[in-house]
């Protein structure tokens, strides 16, 4: 009963991909929306944004590129997996799955490091305003740490920086237990070279979230 | 009633169900089948249109008279609010859902669902998401008092009312793109044997293009609410939507009327998908144009996405994007009359029999038409300018959404019920139940049209006294319309017990495959062997006689 099978007219497809394709697309638009408002109130008249590699220092720029590229080379390694699945090489495939997985989990290390020194050291004001205690002075609080602390660049790019990479970091942490059910499913013997699509089906969501992070990467990081 | 076998569906399907009623209730509330999901979705959403009319009713109360009357200023500045919401989010779209969930897998021959655990799974997300919009009433500070719409920045400063209210819409918002991805995927993966793409039913291709605008606009609205979250929880970090802090109130809006503008559609088009499966059948004719209607409702969901700053005219955005905006508008007007003109071609000629689906169809067009026409009056700029946020709009959305969306939900529901239940309703009470409605649908919101001419602004508490007879009339009317659903409610719920049972074929002129399956159905809707189109080619004067034209006529 819980798997309902293609009827004769599908598309040739299995209902699963069909499904992972239509979710892929509402996720997709979830990303445009975060762009589209990052967009308005970067290239908004006087918007005083700031140009991201000055803020983030080369260095930064060169640690993130690494992580884009640990983040690309997870995706290789998740089309061997599902190549030698299909072969049956199931070994081999729960290795390369492996693979997959340590290279989400340094891309969010990478991230989570970033993120903290951002936090800490860029833009003091974070942590230093309690904005629980009083919400509505919390913009004036923050405009007073600024002032004494520096780290000033625009309120809204810290902001922005966060709610792209912070949602794309959380598709990243949700991709990696998604992975690392297929690594159970590949070690307990229920995914084998027939049903390797579940495997494609991951792989799907997986290379949707590396291609989201190349665009991330460049709005928020390159131009 | 008979044996438990010719109750289909609704029969208990395991022996300890038979006995206890407990283990009945959980058979439903932990079942993958399509069509008990749907039911479900139909009550919930009927629960939810009892308390919304509820809200909306206590609104006409305060309103009757000029002055204050039942209720504080800040109680009354919530109900609108939490009216829209419960109507649009929890009434509407869950129910097109619940009555698609159970027609779609028949119509294109399906046993289910393609995802029939995340069909549930979807549904149930939906109680809880309600529970918190309306457990907003209960913290400090109450519900919030912004409107449906939420802009910033009356959202941001709002109490913690606010922050239930956004997530129960965050919540919803997921129920309905899962079910979405799971019609989209039925339709294109499970149609049986020789239906094609445009061999579907008219009903079928709606759920398609609804599904469609819900993936593409529903998203954008999660990420708006998300960033609203995001301010509201951390002030000190995030100014999207805050000017102090180099924000933007707009872009809040075009994000919201991204989706919001697409919602109407979503609200409308399985209406018209419904409206196109009645009138054939009442009319005994094939649906005129058939092509040209699944176009036009493709080319109304494309053109929805390209309109929604006409919500914006009076935020001070260029004159050119108004303009631009004001005549993409305008173009809807065209795929939606040719809808309107392709149901009266349909009917035209055709040997017409009035029940009640048929009368709610017919009133349906000529209401409806009202709306849209409104509408285009709206859409023009200068003219939005005196009317944006007055009465004229409020009459404008519900001559769209009760004489459009419900009245073809009962249109639908009266329609669909003797195969959902496989009993007939009462056909008289059917008939009152629709009178009544669309008498008092006017007397309740016609007359508001001239009181947004005239000026009295929409969500106050309180009007100048020349508004008051006008009020009077809409709320004595509002009562009335109220009252009258009732009916419909003890009709369909008495039937199930009392009605005559129904054959297969109900209407004796349904073409769909539906009409081939057993009422109710079985629980995998087709028994024995899966079905294949095959379809009817009927033209009036031959009834039930199937017509053979050759190439030759
Ligand atoms: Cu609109």
């Amino acid at each position: 009963m819980a798997d309902v099978e293609p009827g004769p007219e599908s598309l040739g497809v299995s209902n699963g991909k069909i499904g992972m394709w239509t979710f892929l697309v509402m996720d997709a638009m979830t990303f445009a929306g975060f762009l589209a408002g990052y967009a308005r109130l970067r290239w908004s008249p006087e918007s005083g944004w700031p140009n991201p590699i000055e803020t983030f220092g080369t260095l930064g720029i060169q640690v993130t590129a690494a992580n884009t590229f640990i983040l690309i080379c997870s995706s290789v390694s998740m089309v061997h997996a599902l190549a030698e699945a299909m072969n049956d090489n199931l070994e081999r495939a729960r290795t390369w799955m492996l693979v997959t997985i340590v290279g989400g989990l340094i891309f969010l290390g990478v991230q989570g490091f970033e993120w903290t020194h951002l936090i800490l050291d860029k833009w003091p004001y974070l942590m230093e305003v309690n904005w629980v205690a009083d919400p509505s002075g919390a913009l004036q609080a923050a405009m007073q740490s600024i002032e004494q602390h520096g780290g000033y660049d625009n309120l809204n790019f810290a902001a922005t920086f966060f709610n792209l990479t912070g949602f794309h970091g959380a598709h990243v942490a949700v991709g990696v237990m998604y992975n690392f059910v297929m690594y159970l499913g590949l070690r307990n013997g229920k995914i084998t070279g027939e049903n390797a699509e579940l495997i494609e089906i991951a792989g799907l969501y997986w290379h949707f979230v590396d291609l989201i992070w190349i665009l991330v990467f460049t709005f928020v990081y390159l131009i | 009633m008979s044996t438990t076998q010719a109750k289909g569906f609704l029969s208990p399907s395991t022996e300890k169900a038979e006995e206890s009623f407990l283990w009945y209730l959980k058979e439903w509330f932990c079942t993958t089948d399509a069509k008990r999901i749907g039911i479900m979705y139909m009550a919930f959403g009927v629960l939810m249109g009892i308390i919304g009319g509820a809200l909306s009713m206590l609104i006409r109360i305060e309103l009757m008279q000029a002055g204050p009357d039942i209720m504080s200023d800040t109680f009354y500045a919530t109900l609108p609010g939490m009216h829209a919401t419960l109507m649009i989010f929890f009434f509407i779209i869950p129910i097109f859902t619940g009555v698609a969930n159970f027609v779609v897998p028949l119509q294109i021959g399906a046993p289910d669902m393609a995802f029939p655990k995340l069909n549930l799974a979807g549904f149930w997300i939906l109680p809880p998401a309600g529970f918190m919009v309306l457990s907003a009433y209960l913290v400090p500070g109450g519900a919030p008092g912004f409107g449906w719409t939420g802009y910033p920045p009356l959202s941001v400063q709002a109490s913690m009312g606010a922050d239930l209210w956004i997530a129960g819409i965050i919540l919803v918002g997921t129920s309905s793109t899962m079910a979405a991805v799971n019609f989209l995927s039925t339709v294109f993966n499970m149609r049986c044997k020789n239906m094609t793409l445009f061999q579907m039913s008219l009903f079928t291709w709606s759920l398609v293009v609804t599904s469609f605008l819900i993936l593409a606009s529903t998203p954008v609205l999660t990420s708006a609410l998300m960033m609203l979250e995001l301010q509201r929880t951390f002030p000190a970090a995030f100014h999207f939507f805050d000017p102090a802090g180099g924000g933007d109130p707009i872009l809040y809006q075009h994000l919201f009327w991204f989706y919001s503008h697409p919602a109407v559609y979503i609200m409308i088009l399985p209406g018209f998908g419904l409206i196109s499966e009645v009138i054939p059948t009442f009319s005994r004719k094939p649906i005129f144009g058939y092509p040209v209607m699944a176009w036009s409702m493709i080319a109304i969901a494309v053109l929805g996405f390209v309109v929604w700053a006409h919500h914006m005219f009076t935020t001070g955005i260029a004159v050119e994007v108004r303009m631009a905006f004001m005549v993409l508008t305008m173009l809807i007007a065209v795929p939606t009359g040719i809808k309107i003109f392709s149901w009266l071609a349909t009917m035209w000629g055709g040997s017409l029999e009035f029940k009640t689906p048929m009368l709610f169809a017919l009133g349906f067009i000529a209401m409806f038409t009202i709306g849209g026409l409104s509408g285009v009056v709206l859409a023009s700029v200068p003219v939005d300018i005196q009317l944006h946020d007055t009465y004229y709009v409020v009459a404008h959305i519900h001559y769209v959404l009760v004489a459009g969306s419900v009245m073809t939900i009962w249109s639908g529901i009266y329609y669909w019920y003797p195969k959902m239940t496989g009993t007939m309703y009462n056909e008289f009470w059917g008939k009152v139940h629709f009178w009544l409605t669309t008498i008092f649908i006017n007397v309740t919101f016609f007359i508001q049209h001239y009181l947004g001419l005239q000026g009295m602004p929409r969500r106050y508490y309180d009007y100048a006294p020349q508004f008051e007879w006008a009020n009077t009339i809409s709320s004595v009317g509002s009562f009335i319309l109220f009252a009258a659903q009732f009916i419909a409610l003890v009709n369909l719920i008495v039937s199930i017990k009392t009605g005559d049972e129904v054959d297969k074929n109900v209407w004796g002129d349904g073409t769909q495959l539906e009409w081939a399956a057993k009422s109710p159905p079985a629980h995998h809707n087709f028994e024995g062997d899966m079905p294949v189109w095959e379809p009817v080619d009927r033209s009036h004067g031959h009834d039930d006689e199937q017509a053979q034209p050759s190439p030759a006529e």
